[in-house]
């Protein structure tokens, strides 16, 4: 995966994770350029199309837009069901999940997807073992901070 | 006010995103923002010494503004104090930012790479994979350069916790993709490949991405995988849903585990081994037989899941391509999709059947679905998806169903998406030339996608059908007819006009004799549409014009009119004027004769490839298509050939040049020309020379070669130089200059345009990229410096490349060019004289110390000799110098022999240091030479003794 962007149906960026060495400028123009092409699609098209040199694969989920680009060779479908999973750990830890949530605790929206996901493979597929992973650092911090 | 604040709740940073939301307007909302920076300024300057709770409060304040999209100038340096804090959550945010934030060439990277090492070593898993995640994030050179070697430990190593090998393992693979010279083989490659057997499927599954990327760089280091992932894989595939617990997605056992091995698999042949080979196959099998049991659940995620193994199982039996009942059951199972109700699976059936019908073994198969497909093209609401369909329909196009292909492609046209029209056209025309059996069918397609997408119609489209006119005598008639029908038609697409007033102009004399299609009919018609059209199109009709002068003198009168016409004598534009001028010169002082020679029809175009196809290449890769489509082409760019030079206005040209080939029209140079002022003294001057009795005088014009030319070696003198002309044509003067230190290189390249005289024609000469295809990546980096892609007529640009040797290395990186002339592009690979020796520092040494170190590497593996014949005179002098171009310092009196030569030095790489010992010995009498190298590596010594013996 070459780079992950949550977006919402107004075009705000919510989070944005780049697998790949780009410049700032470039990630500006990129985002500005998806969110465009996604927000003019229909709601029953299809999840998938090209995009340069790359697949883009995306899911809408209430207010929120996941977008993934993928290279060519790499499975759509998985992609989408990394959306998905990505998603149910939000959700699982949050406890239903909303944009609210991911504007106002961004930094754990990067914990999570830390653990989920690595250098754009999925590192850990198991949610209870994600979960685990963050819960074990909130339990960390907590200690330290009675210490 | 929000919502859940779990673990660490910073009330300030709250506070701050919740004012930022409820910001009316841009304006107010930078000015928060602007607040908020100075306020953070001024406590990151205050005497007093911040807490590390404020300190990760206002770093994380800077990260959300930043992410807002604003720029952030400070801060970095209390972000990596956090990274030192004793507590986790402040360390963490301190990662974050250093990862989302930090760009490579800080000065604080060696602060932060500090801090990454104690994490890595600090034995607490929670750190460490801190540590790991960052390296994976920022993934630089830099932590490449402090990490490579340290990450692999950490993932073999014994007691490292599950965890920690899974990110170390990503991480790894996040630096050999940014920087692969950094990642080294080594023995813990081979525990790496065992990881595939670990317990702990989490780790299987980020080791699984690792081996694969790492597979791809050295396919050899990691072949005994393949028997470990089909093991590994057959486990899963039938194991029973609950087995692998929380490893099981919706039912689905492990899909992207799965997904990963099948992907593995990929970077292989078939297994060998039958009984690898025999299990491998089970497994696909069971996977295509899964696809046909009812669904163990409603859910989407369930189905994804499913047909996410079964598309990757079906791309690994088209890589294999070898077994024809998977091939053909794999076809099958896509057609059943194709009709799904989910939108997204028709859609990737449509992209994995394009690779199928490229398999000998399934073409047929694929061939049965073509109504479906163009079902597909006219009722999908989904651009994209119908995209899909045209991709198909190209890719199992054959002679059988061709004319049912083209026909729907071409009625699809008129509906279809904007996006996509260019394309289509493409590919319509490529496929009606190439399956064209009678060609009458051929031009009513071209026409009809003239008619149809006009403007979607490029150049190289109109060109070649006129081509293909030219080159086939039984269609010219056809062509001549239907043009004259389609330029009927009221409102006519301008590049109808143009290919009407070209045909017209060579072969309208073929359907003269018909009252309705005169001479004058023809004339009338074609000049009624001369005030719609654009310059370049005008200058072409004019040349048609001057064509029908030839071929029917009835009519000369009318078109003397037109031509003496104010509009055409004292038309602004200069070309126009030009020709308008030079052609009613030309007809009336020339004698029928010089008329005829001079307007005679056009000669065949040399056969080439089509520039068509080429440019869907560039458009779309090669990847998407049909793989025998290069075959039996016939054809040649327009642009091309004898069309490319016909600079100075086809006038001038039809007076420089005695040939009758001239292509009159100036097809090509009319479309590129529109700013064009020749110069109008020796267009005259010529045009009054050629009606003088020297015409013969009149050099012919040497057609520029253009296309892709082959890869062309560098001259073998580049050995021993290192400065010089590497590579000159009609077009392009490729010059170097190069310097070498120990494992370092500098060279600059200098290109120069030599199209001096027709720059002002606006034939912009551009390099808009030079790529390097790095056959050596591993072992030679070569970087290039981004120059200004624009060179003018006459004059020339350099190029810094950085050049540095990572290990012994044979093949020289290549060089590609790409630049406009004429309005095709041209494409020039030439190898770069970067060789071995070039590392080479030469050694000092007595002959004592030679011949001992001469005996210390007697080694067989490690001499290398070769005797052979001289190609030059065997001069002493001249030898000597080369022997010191070629690197090495020549040792004086060492050898007993004095007509001998020896040389000793060291080439140096960025891995390792290799001494080199050499000696010449000639034999006048015989004029024959035995060169030996002795080195401590057996590839330096056979490399070395290559490339210097090529040099006598």
């Amino acid at each position: 995966m070459q780079f992950m962007l949550l977006f919402s149906r107004q075009g705000k960026l919510r989070l944005q994770k780049w697998y790949v060495p780009l410049s700032d400028k470039e990630r500006k123009k990129i985002s500005r350029d998806l969110v465009q092409t996604i927000l003019a699609r229909k709601p029953k098209m299809c999840s998938f199309l090209e995009w340069r040199d790359l697949k883009i694969v995306y899911k809408r989920y209430a207010s929120l837009y996941f977008c993934c680009a993928v290279e060519d060779q790499d499975n759509e479908l998985i992609t989408l069901e990394i959306i998905h999973r990505y998603v149910e750990l939000l959700d699982k830890y949050f406890g239903s999940v909303c944009e609210l949530d991911i504007i106002f605790n961004f930094e754990k929206a990067y914990f999570i997807l830390d653990e989920f996901l690595l250098g754009g493979e999925a590192q850990e597929t198991s949610k209870k073992n994600v979960l685990k992973a963050i819960e074990q650092a909130d339990l960390l911090q907590e200690v330290y901070e009675m210490v | 006010m929000p919502a859940v604040s779990k673990g660490d709740g910073m009330r300030g940073l709250a506070v701050f995103i919740s004012d930022i939301r409820n910001c009316k307007s841009k304006e107010a909302e930078i000015k928060r923002i602007n607040k908020e920076l100075a306020n953070i300024r001024s406590k990151f300057k205050g005497d007093k010494a911040l807490d590390g709770y404020s300190k990760k409060k206002y770093v994380c304040k800077l990260l959300f503004i930043f992410l807002l999209g604003h720029d952030i100038d400070f801060g970095h340096m209390e972000a990596v104090n956090l990274l030192s804090s004793n507590k986790y959550t402040e360390k963490q945010i301190g990662y974050l930012f250093i990862s989302v934030l930090v760009n490579s060439n800080s000065d604080l990277i060696s602060l932060i790479n500090n801090a990454i090492k104690n994490d890595l070593s600090s034995r607490n898993p929670t750190f460490m994979n801190l540590a790991l995640h960052c390296i994976a994030n920022v993934g630089s050179r830099e932590m490449a350069e402090a990490f490579a070697a340290e990450v692999p430990r950490i993932l073999v190593a014994g007691d490292t916790m599950d965890s920690v090998k899974q990110s170390a393992a990503l991480c790894l693979l996040r630096l050999n993709r940014t920087s692969p010279d950094l990642v080294l083989m080594g023995e813990w490659t081979a525990r790496v490949v065992h990881l595939l057997n670990d317990q702990h499927l989490g780790v299987v599954t980020a080791a699984t991405s690792l081996i694969t990327t790492l597979a791809q760089k050295s396919p050899e280091d990691f072949k005994t995988s393949v028997s470990l992932a089909v093991a590994r894989l057959s486990r899963i595939v039938s194991s029973a849903s609950t087995d692998l617990q929380d490893y099981t997605y919706y039912f689905v056992a492990a899909p992207w585990l799965s997904v990963k091995l099948l992907r593995l698999l990929q970077c292989y042949p078939p297994p060998e081994d039958g009984a690898i080979r025999g299990r491998l196959t089970e497994c696909l099998e069971t996977i295509l037989n899964k696809a046909q049991e009812p669904p163990k659940s409603k859910k989407v995620q369930h189905s994804n899941a499913k047909n996410a193994v079964l598309f990757e199982a079906i791309s690994l039996i088209i890589h294999h391509d070898s077994e024809p009942t998977l091939l053909v059951r794999a076809c099958n199972q896509l057609g059943q999709f194709l009709q799904h109700r989910e939108t997204n699976l028709r859609y990737l059936a449509l992209e994995s059947m394009c690779t199928l019908a490229s398999s000998e073994f399934s073409h047929e198969a694929v061939k049965t679905h073509i109504e479906t497909v163009i079902n597909a093209l006219k009722s999908e609401r989904d651009v994209s998806v119908r995209q899909r369909a045209v991709d198909l329909l190209y890719a199992m196009c054959d002679r059988s169903n061709a004319k049912q292909i083209v026909a729907e492609m071409l009625s699809y046209l008129e509906t279809a998406d904007y996006s996509i029209r260019e394309e289509i056209v493409l590919k319509v025309a490529i496929l009606a030339e190439k399956y064209a059996v009678d060609y009458t069918w051929y031009v009513d397609t071209i026409l009809n996608l003239i008619r149809f997408a006009g403007d979607y119609v490029s150049d190289e489209v109109w060109y070649r059908v006129i081509q293909i006119v030219i080159n086939r005598d039984e269609v010219q008639g056809y062509a001549a007819k239907t043009v004259f029908e389609a330029l009927q038609a009221p409102a006519c697409h301008e590049n109808l006009v143009k290919v009407g007033g070209y045909i017209l102009g060579e072969f309208g004399n073929l359907i003269a004799g018909d009252s309705r299609s005169s001479p004058l009919v023809q004339f009338d018609l074609l000049h009624s549409k001369f005030h719609l059209c654009s310059v370049p199109t005008r200058a072409l009709l004019l040349s048609a014009y001057i064509k029908f002068i030839n071929l029917f003198p009835e009519v000369k009168g009318t078109i003397q009119e037109v031509l003496r016409s104010d509009s055409q004598l004292r038309n602004a534009d200069v070309e126009l004027q030009q020709r308008a001028v030079e052609y009613l010169r030309l007809s009336s002082i020339a004698s029928t004769d010089i008329l005829a020679t001079v307007l005679e029809e056009m000669p065949p175009f040399p056969e080439r490839e089509s520039s068509i196809l080429a440019k869907l290449k560039r458009k779309k890769g090669p990847g998407n298509l049909h793989p025998d489509l290069d075959e039996n082409r016939k054809e040649r760019s327009a642009n091309g050939g004898t069309a490319d030079h016909s600079s100075t206005t086809s006038n001038a040209k039809v007076a420089a040049s005695p040939t009758p080939s001239t292509d009159l029209l100036g097809l090509g140079s009319t479309i590129t020309t529109q700013n064009s002022a020749p110069p109008a003294s020796k267009g005259t001057s010529l045009l009054v020379d050629v009606f003088s009795e020297n015409i013969a005088a009149f050099p012919v014009e040497t057609p520029v070669a253009v296309g892709c030319l082959p890869l062309a070696p560098f001259p073998s003198r580049f050995v021993c130089k290192n400065n010089g002309v590497l590579y000159e044509n009609q077009l392009l003067q490729i010059g170097l200059k190069s310097e070498f230190r120990q494992n370092l290189g500098r060279m600059y390249v200098f290109f120069g345009n030599k199209t001096s005289t027709q720059s002002c024609y606006g034939w912009p000469f551009t390099v808009p990229y030079c790529a390097f295809f790095l056959t050596v990546s591993l072992q030679l980096n070569v970087h290039a410096k981004p120059a200004d892609p624009t060179v003018d007529g006459g004059a020339q640009l350099q190029q810094i490349l950085n050049i540095e040797c990572m290990s012994d290395f044979v093949d020289a990186p290549v060089l590609n060019i790409q630049f406009r002339y004429g309005g095709t592009l041209q494409n020039v690979a030439v190898k770069l004289p970067i060789t071995l020796n070039k590392f080479f520092q030469p050694t000092e040494m007595t002959s004592q110390d030679f011949f001992q170190r001469w005996k210390q590497l007697g080694a067989p593996q490690q001499e290398v000799q070769k005797i052979f014949k001289a190609k030059h005179s065997m001069d002493t002098e001249v030898t000597k110098a080369k022997i010191m171009g070629f690197g090495a310092a020549l040792l004086d009196g060492v050898d007993p022999n004095p007509s001998n030569f020896v040389g000793a030095g060291v080439i140096h790489t960025k891995t390792t240091q290799v001494g080199c010992l050499l000696r010449l010995e000639p034999n006048t009498h015989a004029q024959m030479y035995r060169l030996t190298l002795r080195t401590s590596r057996d590839t330096v010594s056979q490399r070395l003794c290559d490339l210097l013996s090529e040099q006598f």
